[in-house]
């Protein structure tokens, strides 16, 4: 019996025809907003490659990214899990407790060395010698760093994870610290938002997976597909915003009317996300779609941005053609980021290297 | 410690130790520990909050209004409750009232929270525990179309559908990849079910995954996206527009026939899938009906939820009645009143922060969280690799809830008690139905059992209630109304200089409330008693144990080093830590205890 299997070989074994199977490919790209041309490229790397392993680990947050997850339309979450990955570690869902939980994340770290993904879903606190969160009789920044070590990559996600999100909020009573300043030696994809978009998080999965490198990041370490323009760019009540046209109470006129909710706080103008864009659940709505303004909260440090209803007094540019790159990060962090970044693809080259299985696989 | 008796039940630490750590399938981060004796009978259980966040300290000195978005992130599985409960809080402390319209869709979208939420846990989070999936490789598809078409008209069900499930299953397994599988406990003696309805169960396992995603678009179309929906302090954000310009982007036709299509389809769901999959697991497991029950037979409490009448919290408004249950006595319903300052109360002995006086308790509105992490004498281990911990001190992040001194279940279970006492038929009707088709006597709705099915009934009740308000919404609309929000005081300026409330709700775990005061326009102090606290209470200064606790203790244990019956009793509670493990200080000064290295 062979250890692995292709992606191909399951989708076949479930008695999905070739004729299907590509046509599953055109969708996937095309929901990538990838040429046409591009399936083929998807479907070589379906066939060949078997389920990578990813280990999701849980340190302090609310579980909303995993819930997220589970929403996703295209990929069903459940093909994901089945037929996409191998989710060999997830707390919040796995069948194992204890110590045989445990066990795995050792089992697949040393069979899988060099070829497993870490999806890390919260921050490890570090006040208190780490017992703020403690897992295993341990502090999870102890898990954390063990299960990165023989990481191909990190996903960082949603913002607890790429900033620390609430309970980073000052003062940061437990010292709650993003991913990316614990894990220094490992390209870590930041995916934000609070929780993250369903499709963006399976998408960011699927682009690794299917090309076998990662997306291309902006200085945040965040995917520029998804995080590269503003919620404002690309909303649909920014004629609103342009005609001078604003809701000034709730539930006034202008409310029912669907103009702009900039005077009522909305964040869209300095909220780099695919809200706008992509939308919620299916495409159902996003908050301004529903009558509120966006929270801004996939932008690091949000909750402290004074209240969610002061007005943004700081829209820098209001241009689509602004990045993320041109606004926001302080010269560090923006270092930092693009450091990282680079040494992502590095890393992923070099693992492309290393079929799995080859440093022990049965 | 060795040996105490307390609330009925008798406690000896000196067999043998287990340990689980991490409890999965829960939200956050779960420690338990028992001791078996020589029959691998738990005689001693230790539940343990493995988190802290601090959100009641950031909270202070921040806007009222923007309090619920904070909140919320307390929880992204029951996302939504503890955003309500906020902006009741703070409606209640500044005395805003809220429009009709706003009432129902607050009621609407926390009822397809009941409805989501409880469907994930029994398939998602709870199945595991009663289904091995490993199992269902041996059925025979056409015996399990039979059985699947015998306890249900729901139409995925040829036995075609089940082979071809069967088949990728099979290769699933065989790939040798397991995934979330992988080390669960198959082939475990305590598993009963036979291979067929484990098969069926694995494919609605697959389908109620799919379907979920459907459920929360409810919750979408009113705020804006789910996990985290948006809220509004004074109504809800979503203006309502039928007739006019701008209809699109505002809550018109369209959207509501989106959302009552997707209410029909969650009652035709709950209705055919989960609860006839309920009544067929529960069949096996009616052992299950001996163990788990806890103080489930003894206190249980509600605070009530889903006000019929918009700013009404009484027992006349909440379709889903308030009150507690004390020495099992079902024929006396008490009164509880969140802001009586002798009955919720908060105690640390046993948790891992310090009072002053730790013999007592204090009230939410005078609450104190200073960080305390110290471990007993008797602990194995050391503090950064706990091997075993010492229930004798503080072992605990989760604080210790008593109401007038007692350990309190709080959940579905309790609010069908309670509801069940006040003589309500429509929670005393679906108890007897289940009691009748299992052929189970009225105490073994005091078990892991009663609760798991409390559970179920809880969900079929919030899916038809999804329809009563929407089809309420509708009316008043057509009756003309259609404000969503009170903005007479919204503007701060507009408020006074001090003021305090209490916002409470039923999440689907339980009840929960949060204690507020305002000073100056900004949160002076914010205190949030969440379900899991009350469930997995520590000990309070009486050496009082918490529902976990009891709830595991007399069970038999198959084989200690598998611990299927410890999860199975736990996960009948649906534990969130996540919400627990919180802490508060009015006072602000408790940072000064945190080492910051």
């Amino acid at each position: 019996m062979p250890p692995t299997e292709t992606f191909y070989e399951v989708m076949r074994s479930q008695g999905i025809t070739r004729r299907s199977f590509m046509k599953f490919c055109s969708l996937t790209a095309a929901s990538l907003g990838l040429a046409p041309g591009m399936a083929a490229n998807i479907a070589h790397a379906m066939e060949t490659k078997p389920r990578t392993p990813v280990l999701w680990l849980h340190g302090l947050e609310c579980t909303c990214c995993s819930e997220s997850f589970i929403r996703s339309g295209h990929p069903l979450a459940k093909d994901v899990v089945l037929s996409m990955i191998s989710l060999d570690y997830d707390d919040t869902i796995m069948a194992a407790a204890g110590h045989q939980a445990e066990a795995i994340l050792g089992e697949v770290a040393a069979k899988y060395k060099g070829n497993y993904i870490l999806a890390v879903e919260g921050n490890p606190p570090l006040n208190e010698d780490g017992m703020y969160c403690i897992v295993g009789g341990k502090p999870f920044v102890e898990q954390l760093r063990r299960v990165a070590k023989d990481a191909k990559a990190v996903i960082a996600w949603g913002s607890c994870a790429s900033w620390g999100c609430v309970q980073s909020a000052k003062p940061n009573p437990t010292r709650a610290t993003p991913v990316h300043r614990v894990i220094t030696d490992k390209p870590v994809i930041n995916v934000p938002g609070c929780p993250p978009i369903a499709e963006v998080m399976t998408a960011v999965l699927a682009y690794m997976l299917t090309f076998d490198r990662l997306p291309e990041l902006d200085r945040q370490g965040r995917p520029k597909m998804f995080y590269g323009q503003r919620i404002h760019d690309k909303c649909y009540r920014r004629p609103h915003f342009d005609a001078g046209q604003y809701v000034e109470h709730w539930d006034d006129d202008s409310a029912r009317k669907g103009y702009c909710l900039y005077k009522m706080g909305c964040k869209g103008p300095t909220t780099y996300n695919a809200c706008s864009t992509v939308r919620w659940n299916g495409g159902v709505s996003f908050p301004i779609g529903s009558g509120h303004g966006c929270l801004g909260c996939s932008e690091e440090g949000f909750w402290d941005r004074g209240s969610f209803y002061d007005r943004v007094t700081d829209i820098r540019q209001f241009g689509i053609e602004s990045n993320a790159d041109k606004v926001g990060g302080t010269a560090a962090a923006v270092v930092g980021a693009a450091v990282v970044a680079h040494a992502a693809v590095s890393a992923v080259k070099r693992a492309r290297h290393h079929g799995p299985g080859e440093e022990g696989g049965d | 410690m060795s040996a105490y008796e307390t609330q009925g039940f008798k406690l000896d630490n000196s067999g043998k130790r287990v340990v689980v750590d991490p409890v999965t399938r829960i939200e956050g981060h779960l420690r338990v520990e028992v001791n078996l004796d020589g029959d691998n009978v738990i005689r001693n259980a230790v539940s343990t909050g493995t988190m802290w966040r601090g959100l009641e300290i950031i909270l202070k000195g921040r806007d009222p209004r923007d309090a619920w978005a904070f909140t919320q992130r307390i929880c992204g599985v029951c996302t939504g409750t503890h955003a309500l409960t906020s902006v009741r809080a703070v409606e209640d402390a500044l005395d805003i009232k809220i429009p009709e319209n706003a009432n129902i869709i607050r009621n609407l979208m926390h009822a397809t929270l009941y409805a989501h939420d409880h469907l994930v846990h029994f398939y998602h989070l709870h199945a595991l525990d009663w289904v091995d999936v490993v199992s269902a490789l041996k059925a025979d598809p056409k015996a399990t179309s039979t059985l699947a078409q015998s306890i249900s008209s729901w139409p995925l069900s040829s036995p075609g559908y089940f082979r071809e499930l069967q088949e990728r299953l099979k290769r699933f397994v065989e790939s040798g990849q397991l995934g979330p599988f992988t080390n669960g406990y198959w082939g475990h003696p305590a598993y009963k079910l036979p291979p067929e309805a484990n098969l069926m169960a694995v494919a609605h396992y697959l389908e109620a995954l799919d379907f979920q995603r459907e459920i929360v678009k409810v919750q979408t179309v009113f705020g804006g996206k789910n996990p985290h929906p948006n809220w509004l302090v004074g109504g809800v954000p979503c203006p309502i527009n039928l007739d006019h310009t701008g209809a699109v982007g505002a809550i018109n036709m369209e959207r509501l026939d989106l959302v009552v299509g997707i209410i029909d389809r969650t009652i035709q769901f709950v209705d055919q899938v989960y609860i006839p999959d309920l009544l067929a697991v529960a069949s096996f497991y009616k052992d299950w009906a001996k163990w788990g029950g806890g103080l489930a037979s003894q206190n249980v409490l509600a605070y009530g939820e889903f006000p019929d009448q918009a700013n009404d919290y009484t027992n006349a408004s909440l379709l889903m009645p308030r009150g507690a249950i004390a020495g099992g006595n079902l024929k006396e319903v008490h009164d509880v009143d969140l802001k009586d300052p002798q009955q919720v109360q908060e105690f640390v002995t046993h948790s891992w922060y310090r009072y002053p006086d730790e013999a007592k308790g204090l009230h939410p509105f005078e609450g104190l969280t200073e960080p305390d992490f110290v471990l007993g004498k008797n602990t194995k281990g050391s503090k950064t690799d706990i091997r075993e911990l010492d229930e004798g001190a503080k072992y605990s992040w989760i604080k210790a809830p008593r109401w007038r001194g007692h350990a309190m279940e709080v959940g579905p279970l309790a609010r069908f008690l309670v509801g069940y006492a006040h003589g309500i038929p429509e929670f005393k009707e679906p108890v007897e139905m289940v009691l009748h088709k299992l052929d189970l006597p009225l105490s073994a709705l005091f078990s892991t059992l009663g609760r798991t099915a409390a559970r179920g009934l809880e969900c079929s009740w919030a899916a038809h209630r999804m329809r009563y308000f929407y089809d309420k919404l509708v009316a008043s609309i057509k009756a003309g109304n259609t404000a969503t929000a009170n903005v007479d005081k919204w503007e701060p300026v507009s408020w006074p200089k001090e003021a305090r409330g209490v916002g409470f709700s039923e999440a689907p775990r339980g009840a929960l409330g949060h204690w507020l005061k305002i000073k100056d326009t900004k949160i002076d102090s914010y205190q949030c008693v969440v379900p899991t606290t009350w469930n997995g209470s520590p000990r309070d200064a009486a050496g009082k144990i918490g529902p976990f606790e009891a709830s595991l203790l007399d069970t038999p244990v198959a084989q200690a080093d598998q611990p299927l019956e410890i999860l199975r009793t736990l996960h009948s509670f649906d534990p969130c830590l996540a919400c627990s493990t919180h802490v508060m200080s009015p006072g602000g000064e408790e940072l000064s205890n945190v080492l910051v290295r």
